[in-house]
């Protein structure tokens, strides 16, 4: 006997003591499909037995269902389920997750349970309980439809019961194995000139019968469908003719459609049900009083036969009338049906008394895109990768098809207002409300980010909760944010910490053969989105705070758009996300300078000629302080150099005078991460930026180094040494190839290592680094973390880049930006 | 890191029988942080200068502090004086600290003439004279100034104190003194430091002015421990205070609890039985809230969750009964973002926390609370810039994370503008003593929900 079991369902076994229930399901299924009421009895009181702990038994067992189910996972309950208010509460935990519960009995003679009851030394009870079991089973069976079981399977005897062979059948909306390509349509209400016009600019060729009705359509392309969302009728001038066009198609297999709520009070109407004649249906009924009643007939078994939403192309897209929320994707409940042919309401209605509805999307999180109609708006837009198609072509508006998966619009506009809305839809564009929701970045998080994987530990997230919260520019702006950098190897060279040879040498082992060395500058990183309008601009910082207040960073910004203007409209973008260094230093790091370096120069530079005095007059004395004499000279002369190191990145400022920019990346625009340009783009463009205003920017000096040509790196190691003798940071070795780049493993590598100047070290590791014994110390240094760290950071940004110019929902940007800003809060040596 | 001690009381040289160290010799003293060195730069019968000179191993430094501190390896230790120095002195002189001497001990009770120089000291001018002056030193503390690419001055002063005093005294109030100018020291402070507070205070500490300063800098702003120590001195502790401490006139403490009375009262005159307090810090309104038995659930929110934290401590939830418990939560959230827990709430509080929140965010704020959250009442208090004038010696803004303070028509107007964007009504009080031109100090709105 074959069962026919649903894919996703809730399977209650029902059968009396002994009745085979767990070797059955033994048979059919895995043991971890299987949640049996004895294993949880065991659990919760350590004897699988004990009937009085069978509430909570009861009760974890539902917990456990519930979870497996909202996860989509097929679930099996073993227990004898002979009572209703046991199958009750199955039942409930299926409509909770909207899949369907299914019943099957195993119906064995009492004689046959009571020989195997006898048989187990851990079942004690008499026959009396087993004949009650009985009872109730045959009393059980009438119900069980009842209660709300969509099948039952009842299994009568032994040998049925081992000749039972289970079947999974797919659900209706379960369409995955369908890949399109789709031409999915909105709303269309009676518009079939406007529906012919449309397919037509889609290419779809129209079938006409004898009469010159269209009746099919055929699409070049292999495989291409149509997907109409619903509302082909009602208001328009041709409803009838709508629905011959796409029933043929339908049943032609060029089309899949799923209902509106416009077909299901058409479908109630003609199925003799009492519906109010508003909303344009009386137009539809007229005008199928002109057609015969075998077309009336089709229409409402076609109707009838509508599924209410479809999961499509390996479930990454989702098509319901009026949009479906992730949790009801390919489930089957009344309610889901509900949810895709009418939405949700929030119980109120607005000024034109129409409900108010509850603004689902905006909480989408699914991966799936979710297509749907039904409520009529200016211009399609995507929130959370959901979007409503319907343009409102019979209100005058137009109608639009969504291309997939190239996510194309295509549109053509109505030929007149064919109806009057209730309420006045082209005038006031609504905006749905937008900002972020705290509840995608709080927490412990898991990410995929394309390029990787990551884990937000709850207590980086808060941090940077904090940070975001208190000082950053509007979240929505921060559309990135700069990478921490590592450094490169440490150098054995005699002296030096760091040292081009170690920083070649680290981008030669990635797997890169030509590189750009790019001068560090020292300043504070800063990120500048400019745009042609000036809506949305901004500069911040490497966490995502403003540099200045918009007294000062208006006018900053008001250059750097002058300056970009060509570059933007070369690159044919509204907007530009630009990587770069404020300088000087001094700027913004004023106080750090003045507390943390300065402070410490004062100090020391005041505190050893002291000493040195002292210990001139003991010498003069006749006492021996040589050794005590010589190491404070040495510290003397180490505090000088580290006074100078800092005094290098000291300029005089007054408000914008004397700040400079000095752009080296170009991240994206419009519609494009510009990840995969080389640095010689990046340069280019940003030294049309230095001649455009030389004032306000600065020019990044480089050298291009092949890495496989000994004599360039020797030519560039003599570069950095005149650099860095000249009081310059020192340098950022990238991979030529961009941002983007990845090695011979095709992983990503680091988009640069830094290689900092001896001098300019001197602030980072102390005045007195340079001692041959620190020096060895120091090259221990552990770089595994921060490597680490920095390829994360990278990746995150990256993917929020390629979020960014796919149109990602906000959020989708947002959380991987939040998750870089998270990542600073991981325990790393600061001076790497 | 370098302090001298002279003398001109003849013979000079008698010093070394003081401080028991030879003048003709160069002693040294392995010390935890180093090595200490006493030497004598001079040393004849009318003038006897004693050096003590701590030569700090950064290496051995370094062991002690969090490994990734950027402070770590480029620090001011080595430099200038603090409990480095301070610690050397009490196991270098330490008997002569102790007033013992066992060859002059009349010469160790007599108040002599003396100078101390230590050339860097982390202080300024002013707080260095408060230390030292009423102790009997003529202070000369000399700034250090930055290098003239950066202008201004240091942290540091070059000081030199002069005066008639023992020996033992001199060495007791550097002891006390340096790590109370420095600020920062370089153990962890233990209860045990009250008594070494106590011990070298003898006879000065009690009455000096600037006790309170002394204590709570030495035990480390550990203030129980502070606390403990003044009461030992027979002294007591001024109410701890919070934000508005950094406000310059002393009748605050009456305006933050006006402020909290306000509140209090707008939240029963709208009948709010499940509030939340946006921005609730420490717990300052929490505490008072909790009191109130017609709030049935109170939610606390911030973004810091350090205050959080200190919240839950000064609510002592996990002390409490598990009803009242039930009551409270604490959460973690940032007002620019929307945020679902916040929904359904009778009356929400932002006290004191607009004015934290820069102006162009202020919108993101307006659209999770009044748009999101949409509570049935809002309460917001903020100061009133224009009574600022009565602060006598405030520059700037009252607090330093202040982002804006508004005027009284300002805030009239952002509150009629937000209510009517978001449907509510408002209305605008003073809260504290009115003044007629500048009117009261703080602001408060209460905006009530236009029922549909």
């Amino acid at each position: 006997m074959i069962i026919d079991v649903p894919e996703l369902s809730l399977v209650a076994l029902v059968g009396i003591s002994g009745s085979g229930k767990s070797t059955f399901a033994g048979q059919h299924w895995k043991s971890t499909q299987v949640l049996s009421s004895d294993f949880f009895r065991g659990l919760v009181a350590d004897d699988e037995n004990d009937q009085s702990a069978s509430a909570d038994a009861f009760e974890v067992l539902h917990y456990v269902a519930g979870k497996r189910l909202a996860a989509g996972r097929l679930t099996v309950v073993d227990a004898t389920n002979l009572q209703a208010h046991a199958r009750a509460g199955l039942v409930k935990t299926a409509r909770e997750h909207d899949v369907l519960p299914v019943a099957i009995v195993l119906d064995v003679p009492e004689s046959v349970a009571w020989e195997r009851t006898e048989a187990r030394p851990d079942r004690t009870f008499d026959r009396r309980v087993l004949s009650r079991m009985s009872r109730d089973l045959r009393r059980s069976i009438g119900q069980l439809a009842k209660e709300g079981f969509r099948k039952i399977h009842v299994l009568r005897g032994v040998d049925e019961i081992s000749a039972a062979e289970i079947r999974y059948e797919k659900l209706f909306n379960d369409r995955r194995d369908e890949h399109g390509p789709f031409d999915i349509i909105g709303d269309v209400h009676g518009c079939r000139a406007e529906l012919e016009s449309l397919l037509g600019t889609l290419g779809w060729e129209i079938v006409r019968d004898e009469s010159g009705r269209p009746v099919d359509a055929v699409h070049p392309d292999q495989g291409r469908k149509a997907v109409f969302v619903g509302d082909l009728v009602d208001r328009g001038p041709d409803s009838p003719g709508v629905l011959r066009l796409v029933m043929g198609m339908v049943a032609a297999g060029h089309a899949i459609c799923v209902p509106g709520n416009h077909e299901q009070k058409l479908a109630r109407k003609l199925n003799g049900r009492n519906v109010q004649l508003t909303h344009g249906l009386p137009e539809t009924l007229e005008q199928l009083a002109a057609e015969p009643d075998e077309f009336v007939a089709e229409v409402r078994t076609f109707i009838d036969g509508l599924v209410s939403h479809y999961v499509l192309d390996d479930g990454k897209l989702v098509v319901a009338h009026a949009g479906l929320k992730e949790a009801y994707h390919g489930r089957a409940s009344g309610r889901v049906r509900s949810f895709a042919l009418y939405g949700e309401t929030t119980g109120e209605t607005d000024e034109y008394g129409l409900p108010v509805r509850y603004p689902w999307a905006r909480e989408y999180r699914g991966s799936a895109a979710v297509v749907y109609g039904h409520v009529p708006t200016p211009t399609p837009e995507w929130i959370n990768n959901t979007i409503c198609l319907d343009t409102g072509c019979v209100f005058g508006g137009a109608l639009t098809a969504l291309r997939w998966p190239s996510r194309e619009l295509v549109a053509v506009p109505a030929a007149k207002e064919y109806y009057e809305p209730v309420r006045p839809i082209f005038t006031t564009p609504e905006r749905p409300e937008q900002g972020l929701d705290i509840a995608d970045v709080i927490g412990r998080r898991h990410i995929d980010f394309g390029y990787g994987r990551t884990t937000v530990p709850a207590e980086n997230a808060a941090a940077a909760l904090e940070v975001m919260g208190r000082f950053s520019v509007d979240p929505e702006t921060l559309v990135w944010l700069p990478p921490t950098m590592a450094p490169c190897s440490s150098s054995t060279v005699d002296g030096y910490l760091e040292h081009p040879s170690t920083a070649f040498a680290d981008l030669r082992a990635a797997g890169v053969d030509r590189v750009v060395c790019e001068e560090k500058h020292m300043g504070s990183r800063a990120v500048v989105r400019i745009s042609a309008s000036g809506e949305g601009d901004a500069i911040w910082t490497r966490t995502g705070r403003p540099f200045f207040g918009p007294e000062m960073t208006g006018p900053l910004l008001d250059r750097v758009r002058a300056a970009a203007a060509p570059i933007l409209a070369e690159l044919e973008t509204d907007w530009l996300l630009i990587d770069a260094e404020l300088l000087p230093w001094s700027v913004k790091a004023g106080s750090l300078i003045r507390d943390q370096y300065a402070a410490v120069g004062a100090a020391g530079r005041a505190a050893l000629p002291a000493a040195l005095s002292v210990l001139e007059q003991v010498a003069g004395r006749g006492l021996d302080v040589t050794g005590l004499r010589e190491r404070l000279t040495q510290r003397s002369t180490e505090i000088d150099g580290f006074s100078a190191a800092y005094r290098a990145y000291v300029k005089p400022t007054d408000g914008l005078d004397g700040v400079t920019l000095a752009p080296f990346a170009f991240l994206a625009g419009s519609g494009m991460s510009y990840a995969g340009k080389d640095h010689g783009w990046h340069l280019a463009l940003a030294d049309r930026l230095v001649s455009a205003d030389p004032q306000l920017f600065t020019p990044t000096r480089r050298m291009i180094v092949d890495l496989a040509d000994p004599a360039a790196e020797a030519a560039a190691t003599e570069w950095w040494l005149a650099l860095t003798g000249a009081g310059g940071e020192g340098m950022v070795v990238k991979p030529w190839i961009g941002l983007g780049g990845t090695g011979r493993d095709g992983r990503l590598v680091q988009p640069g290592v830094k290689c900092r100047g001896r001098e300019y070290l001197r602030i980072i590791y102390g005045p007195e680094y340079t001692r041959p014994e620190q020096l060895d110390r120091l090259r221990q240094r552990n770089l595994g973390r921060k490597r680490a760290l920095a390829l994360r950071e990278h990746g995150l940004g990256l993917a929020a880049l390629d979020r960014l110019a796919e149109g990602a929902p906000a959020w989708r940007v947002h959380e991987l930006v939040f998750a870089i800003l998270a990542a600073e809060s991981e325990p790393v040596d600061p001076r790497l | 890191m370098l302090l001298t001690l002279t003398t001109t009381r003849k013979p000079a040289t008698d010093l070394g029988y003081l401080l028991v160290k030879h003048p003709g010799k160069v002693h040294s003293f392995d010390v935890p942080t180093g090595t200490a060195y006493v030497m004598y730069p001079e040393a004849t019968d009318e003038r006897c200068t004693a050096a003590l000179m701590l030569d700090v191993d950064p290496q051995r430094l370094r062991a002690q502090r969090d490994a990734f501190e950027l402070s770590q390896y480029v620090n001011d230790r080595p430099y200038a004086a603090s409990s480095l120095l301070a610690s050397a002195l009490a196991k270098v002189f330490r008997s002569a600290l102790r007033g013992a001497s066992k060859d002059r001990p009349e010469l160790a009770a007599t108040a002599i003439p003396l100078e101390v120089r230590v050339p860097v000291l982390r202080g300024t001018t002013d707080l260095v004279t408060r230390l030292f002056a009423p102790l009997g030193w003529a202070v000369t503390a000399t700034p250090i100034p930055f290098e003239a690419e950066l202008g201004g001055g240091s942290r540091y002063v070059d000081l030199t104190l002069t005066g008639e005093l023992r020996v033992a005294d001199a060495l007791n109030h550097l002891y006390v003194l340096l790590p109370v100018l420095d600020d920062n020291k370089h153990y962890w402070v233990a209860p045990d430091e009250i008594e070494k507070l106590l011990r070298s205070g003898e006879g000065w500490l009690a009455g000096h002015p600037e006790k309170v300063l002394i204590a709570r800098r030495y035990l480390a702003h550990r203030r129980s421990l502070a606390t403990t120590a003044l009461q030992m001195l027979e002294a007591d502790l001024p109410p701890a205070t919070e934000e508005e401490a950094e406000l310059p006139v002393p009748r605050r403490a009456p305006l933050a609890e006006q402020r909290r009375e306000a509140v209090l009262a707008a939240i029963t005159e709208v009948g709010a039985a499940r509030v939340l307090d946006l921005g609730c810090g420490a717990g300052a309104l929490l505490t008072a809230l909790v009191k109130d038995r017609n709030l049935t659930e109170i939610v606390g929110a911030d973004v810091a969750t350090r205050s959080l934290e200190q919240a839950e401590r000064k609510l002592h939830l996990d002390r409490l009964p598990e009803r009242q418990k039930d009551r409270i939560k604490l959460i973690q959230t940032a007002l620019t973002y929307r945020d679902d827990r916040l929904r359904g709430f009778d009356a929400a509080v932002l006290m004191e926390v607009i004015e934290h929140v820069d102006l162009p965010r202020l919108p993101a704020l307006e659209a999770a609370v009044f748009g999101h959250a949409k509570p049935g009442a809002v309460i917001v208090t903020t100061p009133n810039v224009e009574y600022n004038v009565h602060y006598e010696g405030l520059t700037g803004m009252r607090h330093s994370d202040h982002r804006f303070e508004w005027t009284r028509a300002e805030f009239a107007r952002w509150a009629t503008a937000t209510a009517e964007r978001y449907g509510y009504t408002v209305t605008v009080r003073g809260v504290g003593e009115a003044d007629e031109t500048t009117g009261a100090p703080t602001q408060l709105a209460l905006f009530k929900v236009v029922s549909a």
